[in-house]
């Protein structure tokens, strides 16, 4: 239980600054396995804040609670794909040698097991995290083994038996996480001398920075893509006491992981990256916001900054340019996938609930400590790196005409090769499938799960802003699935992921949700495939952000795509169903009284 | 003397409107006599965005009048068939999320909730029921919080404040889950004067000031007699 | 030509709306020259015995009972009305919906103050008995239904605003006075 030395000592770490109210609550959470609510009582009064204004961060992310979570803290990954790959069987395992279900803890309050939404490790599913160690492919085997270790009292780092390839196997990481890097290209994934890139930009003026990135047309890789050129040039123009150069590590979609393997075997080239467009906007310093899943590799990430400070390429008078000092301090999260909207994510980094802000103001005006900022993805900044190595003219020649260079996806499922591919712009579905073994799949979710399913008379579709537009996300859905599930899957990441507040995403969604189970369960007329379509369409004109103007599309792409399965599940020649079922209805109070219902309900007949 | 301040002029609906740079289309539009019907929405206070009722169309996109400024020559589309129900969708929605009886509530014929669905005609909502499990709640001394009506507009987040600027009120969790708490110590200093503009504030009943209720009879209650905005259109003439 | 035929039904309701149907006072005279009343508290008539052109019901569906009585209007009736807060969205009564069956049943039959210091508590489990639902639900929950007067009780003058619509084919319009959820 958090003592007041605790709290005391994290407070004194973060300085009392309530900005860094996530990092004090990390730290609790991670010593006392929960955020108390005396322990927020302390936190509130050290900080001089209200008790709700803590509670409210506390009860945000998902990796915070106010229960002790364990001493071991399970939290095993529940997205389709983990499912795919066999997760009831490893979450089965689990929950027969803990002696607990998931969603509690034991009563010893030794090990909880938690389920959690995507973890980034899509191509080796099942995966689960524990005190925040990665543990992959898991099995039932695995897991009673596992177990065993934590009734043994080991270190979650003790039990990893083997490790990855390339950094994960380095001493400071020590990681069982698989890079399953299949096809590097030339613009992000291939080999990078630090350095090559800044040296060339401080040889510039920020303004010829600028130029050469709109020369490349590079846009933003996150799924938006706004042109990265212009962004900077806006936040330049900008005046403000300060400006900032923020990166986007949270990338949260499920079924998306290549910013994991980017951070593993490219962090140099990203925080070079990010020194550029200091350089460019005029920036001092720098943020990575790193999603909490990830923080396996913080230790890792702060020793290459580290490294880059000693060459010179960080901190003051970079690349021997006299007045043009840039820094990068890492920030983490705690569990939301919200937050990888930029401006929910901004609001994050300073400490508050990862609610998205209204714009305008835009972050380039207005955004980390609302002041001047650009918000980048990682593969953005690794690829105006290479841009100002390499030049503009070179990325641009890449790519389609609308879409220059290349794009790293992420690819799992129900594929032979699952991993990490940068291809050029423009290449067709069918040529991925091809080059990852899943040609036989029956849908592609392109995007992930707020992007589009896609059916196979679609695999001729490109990837490319102008046709497929997507932050990296493709899951191969094998001729075996249920596609329903898959919609099931997503809807209910959507609904538990909604920030809550606007009222069509948080009530929506799980109306949407509801109507799907409805239709699901064989109680659907062709009325409710129309309000599917109507209410999506009302959540996504009036949503706040991207998230809530995304969340139907799981329902409405399988309804342009696959009509005749909504179809085939309703019944075509009634005009109304109810989801009411009267046995199933009275079964509660028959239990107790006794009665029985005299005949079988008539209008549920097989209930 | 007053400076005459830089006008710009927009339409809404084809209706030319003139109004100051800054000012919010929900705000243009109310001084040119036009109601943008809102729920979340406090004159004063900085505005949310949460309710989304207020969504207008400009060029295909929608965005809220109450968060988005007015600019020249703005085309914004406010009463249209397709944007009025979807708004009228949204009231459905809070109405399904949370429990709303009117019968027994304080705050009927108050209510900004309620007078949005008469304004809209809602008869029955498009939505099922959820009938969530929800509390009654009290917070410090003076006030009752009746989480079954909470429609999570954040007006008494944004709007209560003791002297030092500390936020009594504050919401917790997310998704579906979010409610809104209040620091029961702070809450219980609150002032008398304060207390009330909480409740006041409030657009459903679900902030109440301890021992106060039903103070104003059937027939004489807000919006009795005519619909939430009509004063805003009378104005105009 | 026939008049057309009228039912009514209270279900989990308070009878409220039934009274503020008497309550259009002389206009019932009106009303008994336009209409028929079949299966009604009102006449007392106690089973469908012809066609129905109109089929009122308040009250939400608490028990067995209420679906059935619910689901025997829809088969009858031609066109089927929800009338007040009850029928259209649970109303009082579905201020239960929260609390567990188990726990209302123990708290009627086990828990609550008797003046017989032998009763012997007992749960009520007789066959006969109508068995309790899970929840309260409101009509259009089970049924198709094809119009909703709302209001605690829905005032009169909406009732015969609205049988007077019907009766001569005209779409409802409702006037913001008559609108109403308490």
């Amino acid at each position: 239980m958090p003592s007041k030395g605790l709290v005391t000592a994290a407070l004194g770490r973060h300085r009392h600054d309530r900005a860094r109210l996530i990092d004090i609550l990390r730290d609790i959470q991670a010593q006392a396995g929960c955020v108390s609510p005396e322990a927020v009582a302390e936190i509130a009064a050290g900080l001089g804040v209200s008790t709700v204004a803590v509670e409210g961060v506390a009860t945000f992310y998902h990796f915070f609670s106010a229960r002790p979570a364990g001493t071991y803290a399970v939290y095993l990954n529940d997205n389709i794909v983990s499912v795919m790959k066999g997760r009831a069987a490893v979450a089965a395992a689990f929950e027969k040698a803990v002696g607990c279900k998931f969603g509690e803890t034991t009563p010893d309050g030794r090990i909880g097991l938690h389920r959690t939404s995507c973890i980034g490790m899509n191509d080796q599913e099942p995966a689960a995290l524990i005190n925040g160690v990665v543990f992959t492919s898991l099995t039932p085997a695995k897991a009673r083994v596992i177990v065993e270790g934590m009734k043994a009292g080991m270190d979650p780092k003790a039990m990893v038996a083997s490790f990855g390839d390339g950094a994960n196997a380095s001493k400071i990481v020590r990681a069982m996480v698989k890079n399953n890097i299949r096809k590097e290209g030339p613009v992000v994934l291939a080999p990078f001398r630090s350095g090559s890139a800044i040296k060339k930009a401080v040889k510039l003026t920020p303004e010829e920075v600028i130029a050469e990135v709109k020369k490349s047309n590079l846009l933003g890789r996150g799924g938006a893509g706004f042109p990265t050129g212009l962004k900077w040039e806006f936040c330049r123009r900008e005046k403000g006491e300060a400006h900032y150069v923020v990166c986007n590590a949270d990338e949260g979609e499920p079924g998306t992981f290549k910013d994991r393997v980017i951070l593993t075997e490219r962090p140099h080239l990203l925080f070079e990256g990010m020194a550029v467009a200091g350089y460019a906007v005029g920036a001092k310093e720098g943020v990575l916001y790193l999603r909490a899943e990830y923080a396996y590799l913080l230790p890792y990430l702060q020793k290459v900054l580290a490294d880059l400070r000693k060459k010179g390429l960080l901190g003051k008078k970079i690349a021997g340019k006299t007045g043009f000092s840039f820094d990068i301090t890492i920030k983490l999260g705690a569990g939301a996938y919200v937050c990888g909207e930029e401006s929910a994510l901004l609001q994050s980094a300073q400490g508050e609930r990862g609610e998205p802000r209204d714009r305008p103001p835009f972050p380039v005006s207005s955004g980390y400590r609302f002041l001047p900022t650009t918000v980048n993805n990682v593969e953005t900044l690794c690829a105006a790196a290479r841009i100002l190595e390499k030049g503009g003219a070179w990325f641009k020649d890449m790519g389609t005409a609308r879409s220059a260079g290349t794009k790293v996806l992420s690819v799992s499922g129900d594929c032979k090769k699952p991993g990490v591919y940068e291809v050029p712009f423009g290449l067709t579905v069918r040529r991925l499938l091809e080059m990852a073994g899943g040609t036989d799949a029956r849908a592609v979710q392109v995007g992930g799960p707020s992007g589009c399913c896609i059916s196979r008379g679609q695999f001729d579709r490109a990837i490319a802003f102008e046709d497929l537009a997507t932050g990296g996300s493709v899951i191969v859905i094998g001729p075996q699935r249920k596609l329903f599930e898959v919609i099931h899957n997503f809807m209910e990441f959507f609904v538990e992921e909604s920030c809550g507040w606007c009222v069509p995403c948080r009530a929506g969604n799980p109306l949407l949700l509801r109507k799907l189970e409805k239709i699901m369960s064989g109680k659907g007329t062709p009325s409710d495939i129309a309000d599917l379509e109507s209410w999506g369409k009302t959540i996504k004109a009036m949503s706040r952000c991207g998230l809530g103007q995304t969340s139907p599309n799981p329902i409405l792409t399988t309804i342009q795509n696959f009509r005749e399965l909504y179809e085939s599940k309703v019944d075509r020649n009634r005009d109304f169903k109810p989801e009411f079922d009267l046995a199933e209805s009275v079964k509660a109070a028959s239990e107790i009284t006794g009665q029985k219902l005299a005949a079988h309900d008539p209008e549920n007949p097989h209930a | 003397m007053p400076k005459t301040k830089p006008v710009l002029t927009f339409t809404i609906d084809g209706k030319k409107c003139r109004t100051s740079p800054g000012q919010t289309i929900l705000e243009a539009a109310k001084a040119n006599g036009i109601y943008i019907p809102s729920l979340c929405y406090w004159e004063g206070m900085k505005p949310a965005g949460a309710c989304r009722i207020c969504t207008v169309r400009v060029g295909g996109r929608y965005m809220a009048a109450c968060t988005q400024p007015a600019a020249e020559g703005m085309a914004v589309e406010n009463d249209v068939p397709d944007i009025q129900d979807m708004r009228k969708a949204i009231v459905e929605m809070l109405f399904v999320e949370g429990n709303h009886m009117c019968p027994t509530c304080e705050k009927s014929g108050n209510c900004e909730l309620q007078a949005l669905a008469y304004r809209f005609q809602m008869l029955v909502p498009r939505f099922p029921f959820q009938f969530p499990v929800r509390e009654v709640e009290p917070a410090g001394t003076k006030i009752l919080l009746e989480h079954n009506r909470c429609v999570k507009c954040l007006r008494c987040v944004r709007g209560v404040r003791t002297r030092d600027n500390k936020t009594v009120f504050g919401a917790l969790k997310r998704s579906k889950d979010k409610k809104i708490a209040v620091d029961q110590a702070l809450a219980s200093a609150l002032p008398e004067k304060q207390a009330r503009q909480a409740m006041d504030r409030c657009p459903v009943g679900s902030i109440l000031r301890k021992e106060v209720g039903f103070a104003v009879p059937i027939g004489k209650r807000k919006y009795d007699k005519k619909p939430i905005g009509s004063e805003i259109e009378k104005a105009e003439g | 030509m026939s008049k057309p035929v009228i039912a009514t039904a209270s279900l989990a309701g308070c009878f409220g709306c039934h009274m503020s149907f008497l309550d259009i006072d002389e206009r019932i005279l009106d009303l008994i020259d336009l209409v028929e009343f079949n299966k009604s508290p009102i006449d007392d008539i106690k089973t469908f015995t012809k066609p129905v052109d109109v089929g009122i019901i308040e009250g939400g569906c608490c028990n067995s009972e209420n679906v059935e009585v619910l689901r025997e209007f829809r088969k009858h009736c031609k066109v089927l009305i929800s009338l007040g807060e009850c029928a259209i969205m649970g109303g009082l009564p579905a201020m239960r919906n929260g609390i567990p069956v188990r726990e209302c049943l123990e708290e009627a039959y086990f828990h609550s103050p008797t003046i017989d210091p032998a009763d012997p508590r007992l749960m009520p489990g007789d066959e006969d008995l109508p068995i309790i639902l899970d929840k309260v639900y409101p009509l259009h929950e089970i049924v198709k239904i094809d119009a909703y007067l709302p209001g605690c009780p829905p005032s009169a003058d909406l009732i015969w605003k609205a049988l007077t619509s019907l009766l001569e084919g005209k779409p409802l319009e409702i006037p913001y006075s008559l609108l109403k959820f308490d």
